[in-house]
């Protein structure tokens, strides 16, 4: 019989510590995937932050770092620059990223470090109790936002995919969502695209990826897929932002 | 080998490159920069990796990221940029990391001024960042020191697993003094075969991190580290003397530039037949504390000269345990004390000592 299915070589089996219905472990398995099918495990090094994705060393089989809160883009530089053999990718949340880290995924994607990172935008601070993230929906109900995020007050969600395509410097920029099962397909094609980009030397590479947090938005699982659809999208649409020399993966796929 | 005429900074950076260093990632501010521009000329010669970063917080991420692939690594400030620096600082001795960390001290607080200080030996010797950690530090008071030390930094950094911070001064960096290097080019890399992040062919994945959940594990971890700072200071302790092989009354104490100015005042003193020694701690951080104690001991008086508030001051007083009162000259700002100044004050103390005898 024909395996056509398996766990991937480059995760770890283990139970992961994420809430039930929380998308994180979808998100790690493309990585995983995408890091079996290009083949560099053996030459992957990833960079786990702070927040939910804090453990996220514990989840890849291949070397780790462990990077202090936003710092991750800052510490893949100076791994990259130094063993540009390597293949750096970054995993970070929305407080991570878009809050503390916000200096240093803008100068890494705008220096071009060859570097991938992975950015899981669910809206919230989940580790620390679902405190409001700069990623917060207008209205959205928080622990720090009890009346909802109010943009007079708060301003308007950080659009990080625009902003980083915006920059003039090649890069691949995405964004994708894990609220259903075609759109995860489409997500692991792009989270592979991006690491193709860093194994073919070619330019830096982030992939946004719309996530849920079931615990903090107090939904189902179920509900809080819908929620994506409902209340994210709007905010933060989906697809390749940016690609370097002006063509996306698709048409090179097609030319 | 043959001497040249160096500015401290330039030389420090020629020094590490000398010791092997060939990635360096700094951000610009006075008065250290021709510490960067030096790399960002020198590097790309011997192969070397140079990046100027957004920020100090950038900078001491990208030397963790740097030294946890196993290079050799440096980066330089001053004391500003350092304090943005102190969080990596943190984690970086977290993560057992060696790394060099130039500081060319400017007067503070704040934004303060550009010009020379010895504002941040407390910073450097105790209070850098949060947790149980120590960074070794070592203050040289002339360019050939300087580089000697640049070279000694690398070393220890490697063999012990640990941050280690060059404390110079603005004086030192912007002094032109001759000096000599050591012949080797370029040193051997860093042999980090058993612990660095290289991609895990052949072997069972690694991690570089400060994290520890198990309180039992992060106890045992301190500890561990702990440890390696008892080795450091067994083994790592320096400190000079100056005319102190005779007998003398008053004693001086002074680190890095501060200490060649009470050496003119010594020098001056001596022309009169007045007999005035120097302790000069060349380890901060351990600080040579049983051989200032031995130096003090021999002294009716001890007079301790700082660019700063009396920063030191607190370790020349734990190292006397009591056995005699502290005095202190200390300027900041960008002011110096002078050689007037310390001679000055030395008369006073020798009159109070003869008035003592009668």
């Amino acid at each position: 019989m024909q395996k056509i299915f398996s766990h991937p070589c480059s995760m770890i089996e283990d139970p992961l510590h994420y809430c039930p219905g929380c998308t994180h472990g979808i998100i790690h398995r493309l990585v995983a995937e995408s890091i079996d099918e290009l083949g560099i495990r053996e030459r992957a090094v990833g960079v786990s932050s702070v927040g939910c994705s804090v453990c996220t060393y514990k989840y890849f089989r291949c070397d780790m770092f462990q990077a202090s809160h936003g710092r991750a883009p800052a510490v893949a530089t100076g791994a990259k620059r130094c063993r540009p053999e390597l293949i750096l990718f970054c995993y970070q949340g929305d407080g991570d990223l878009a809050a503390i880290g916000t200096s240093e995924i803008i100068h890494a994607a705008n220096r071009g470090e060859k570097i991938t990172c992975i950015f899981a935008n669910n809206a919230v601070y989940g580790m620390t109790g679902g405190q409001m993230a700069p990623t917060t929906i207008p209205g959205q109900r928080t622990s720090t936002t009890p009346a909802g995020r109010r943009v007079s007050q708060d301003g308007f969600p950080l659009p990080m995919a625009e902003m980083l395509a915006s920059l003039r410097t090649p890069g691949y920029v995405a964004r994708v969502s894990m609220h259903a099962p075609s759109e995860i397909i489409r997500a692991k094609e792009i989270v592979r695209r991006a690491f193709l980009h860093q194994v073919e030397d070619r330019c830096f590479s982030f992939v946004e990826c719309l996530s849920t947090c079931p615990t903090n938005w107090g939904l189902s699982p179920a509900e809080s897929l819908k929620w994506i659809e409902r209340e994210m999208l709007p905010y933060y649409p989906l697809g390749e932002l940016k690609v370097p020399d002006g063509k996306t993966g698709d048409e090179d796929e097609h030319n | 080998m043959t001497r040249v005429l160096m500015k401290g900074n330039e030389a420090i950076a020629e020094a590490a490159i000398r010791a092997g260093c060939l990635h360096f990632f700094g951000y610009p501010i006075t008065p250290q920069n021709e510490i960067p521009e030096y790399f960002s000329r020198r590097l790309p010669q011997v192969g070397g990796e140079y990046v100027q970063t957004e920020s100090e917080v950038a900078t001491s991420n990208m030397i963790f990221g740097a030294a946890g692939v196993g290079v050799r690594v440096m980066t330089s400030s001053s004391s500003p940029g350092i304090s943005l620096m102190s969080e990596g600082i943190s984690y970086l001795a977290g993560a057992d990391l060696p790394v060099v960390i130039v500081n060319m001290m400017r007067a503070g607080p704040g934004l303060a001024g550009i010009l020379p200080s010895q504002s941040d030996y407390a910073h450097a010797t105790r209070g850098t960042a949060h947790g149980d950690f120590e960074l070794t530090v070592l203050a040289p008071s002339s360019v050939q020191e300087a580089v000697d030390l640049t070279i000694l930094s690398f070393q220890i950094a490697e063999r012990y697993r640990v941050p280690v911070m060059l404390l110079g001064d603005g004086m030192i960096g912007q002094m032109m003094e001759p000096v000599e290097f050591p012949e080797l080019e370029v040193g051997p890399p860093l042999a980090a075969d058993d612990w660095a992040l290289t991609g895990c062919r052949g072997r069972e994945p690694r991690l570089v991190s400060s994290l520890y959940l198990d309180p039992v594990e992060l106890n045992d971890k301190n500890y561990e580290r702990y440890r390696r700072y008892a080795l450091i200071r067994d083994k790592e302790t320096r400190f000079d003397t100056y005319n102190c092989d005779g007998p003398y009354d008053v004693l001086l104490t002074a680190f890095g530039v501060m200490a060649r100015v009470c050496m003119s005042a010594i020098d001056e003193l001596a022309k009169e037949g007045i007999r005035v020694g120097l302790f000069r701690p060349i380890t901060l951080n351990p600080f040579p504390e049983d051989a200032c104690r031995s130096a003090i001991a021999r002294a009716k008086r001890v007079l301790d000269v700082e660019m700063n508030m009396g920063q030191m001051l607190v370790d020349i007083r734990l190292a006397a345990r009591g056995s005699h009162d502290i005095d202190f000259i200390g300027k900041c700002g960008g002011l110096t004390p002078s050689v007037e100044d310390v001679v000055e004050r030395v008369r006073v103390h020798l009159a109070a000592i003869r008035a003592e005898e009668r």
